[in-house]
């Protein structure tokens, strides 16, 4: 297991004022929380922020995590001390987050079970409500969302043990990602989350959809967008060419002129539904090398039989 | 483990989802939910609360307003604005990346 310098992920020396630790994750909060933020790994540097401020926040947490030393380094194998948290009066309980599952081993090891574990096993008899709703994401290829697909998805999903601890469970469902399903959108199963109390109906499984990059397509809304190398005669004659398209390729016409960057539309074959989407095929002139004597020979002919000046509205 | 296929519905514009559906589904008391309303972050169909339908969307966007509040410790106000700013840039960024298509 690494060890984890909170006050390095917190940007403040070890001697930081408690205001000035706040400061700080408001700062990274809004930087790097998953909603807002477009860095790449935004959402592990919100939780490993989160969990630094768990511990830094807390005057009795942050007295105990100081006890370690300061001469630990990042990464380095860490495991805790026998007793380390002996002599230390723990008010309160081991997380003020539900979703212990979201911190790492390092924080679990210190601060998981037994530290000041107030949770309450907690008696239902007598009380009767409807289970928690689930929320969980799907990762699924943009094809799916042509032909639909069946995913195996697994959840961990924190529970009580007979001892009052939280653990996580993991169980597998088999779902069907239905044809014409859209990125961000969310998919109901009802009665797929947590079971109820006492009698209550279970609660809701919601997954969000979320689509893998494709190396061919952007994918907004419903279009596709797709960037397709032409040759120039293509494009100055006009002609007809394969495009690939999710559902295999079809034939597109493009007609004499074409400039790069135009827009050309494929009607009702972006992702299924009612109404249907588009592509876009947005077509890039690509030029031949001249890397032959026969090519540089051709480029030659142009430029003298042409009269061709690609400025001439520039004044040049 | 479970191998029968299940089978959910899509919440999309046409899905309608009940004032108590997204209590249910963000863990929050009605309250909270007609505070969002009155914030013009969800605009549900229907003239009183018991006849409110909201499109299936209003979903993921109370969730991310849930995770702000929570997260950045911002009021509803702050969330209304920053959900805004976020849809705005959100176009912003899709009109960005049609021009530099064209190039």
């Amino acid at each position: 297991m690494d060890f984890k310098d909170y006050y390095k992920i917190m940007g403040v020396e070890r001697d930081a004022t408690q205001d000035e630790i706040k400061r700080s994750y408001r700062k990274l909060a809004r930087k790097y929380h998953p909603d807002v933020s477009k860095h790449a790994d935004a959402e592990t540097r919100f939780k490993e922020v989160g969990e630094a401020y768990e511990v830094l926040k807390d005057p009795e947490k942050r007295a105990a995590y100081d006890q370690l030393g300061a001469n630990w380094k990042a990464g380095q194998d860490f495991r805790p001390p026998p007793d380390w948290d002996a002599g230390f009066e723990f008010s309160g309980g081991g997380y003020t987050r539900a979703d212990a599952s979201a911190y790492s081993d390092f924080f679990e090891s210190l601060f998981g079970h037994g530290f000041g574990s107030a949770a309450q096993a907690g008696s239902h008899t007598g009380f009767r409500a409807r289970g928690e709703d689930h929320h969980a994401k799907v990762l699924i290829d943009l094809e799916d969302a042509y032909h639909g697909a069946a995913r195996t998805i697994t959840l961990q999903s924190p529970e009580l043990d007979a001892a009052g601890h939280v653990t996580t469970r993991a169980h597998s469902l088999n779902v069907k990602i239905p044809r014409g399903v859209r990125q961000g959108q969310k998919i109901r199963l009802s009665g797929q989350g947590a079971a109820g109390f006492g009698g209550g109906e279970a609660g809701d499984l919601y997954l969000e959809i979320e689509f893998k990059a494709h190396t061919l397509y952007r994918v907004e809304g419903r279009d596709l967008f797709l960037d397709l190398p032409v040759a120039p005669w293509e494009a100055a004659l006009g002609a007809t060419i394969k495009t690939p398209t999710p559902d295999g390729p079809v034939d597109l016409k493009i007609p004499a002129g074409t400039a790069s960057g135009r827009k050309l539309r494929l009607k009702g074959r972006g992702i299924p539904g009612n109404p249907p989407g588009d592509i876009y095929v947005v077509p890039q002139i690509t030029l031949p090398s001249a890397d032959s004597d026969q090519a540089k020979a051709l480029y030659r002919k142009m430029e003298q039989e042409l009269a061709f000046n690609p400025r001439s509205r520039m004044g040049v | 483990m479970n191998t029968e296929l299940l089978s959910g519905l899509i919440l999309d514009e046409r899905t309608e989802l009940t004032l108590i559906d997204l209590c249910n589904a963000c863990c929050r008391h009605a309250e909270w939910v007609v505070q969002l309303v009155e914030e013009g972050i969800l605009e549900p169909a229907g003239r009183n609360r018991t006849q409110w339908r909201f499109p299936g969307t209003s979903l993921q966007k109370a969730r991310i307003a849930m995770r702000l509040q929570r997260d950045l410790d911002i009021n509803l106000a702050g969330v209304a604005l920053a959900l805004d700013l976020m849809d705005e840039i959100e176009s912003l960024r899709a009109a960005v990346s049609r021009l530099e298509s064209r190039d």
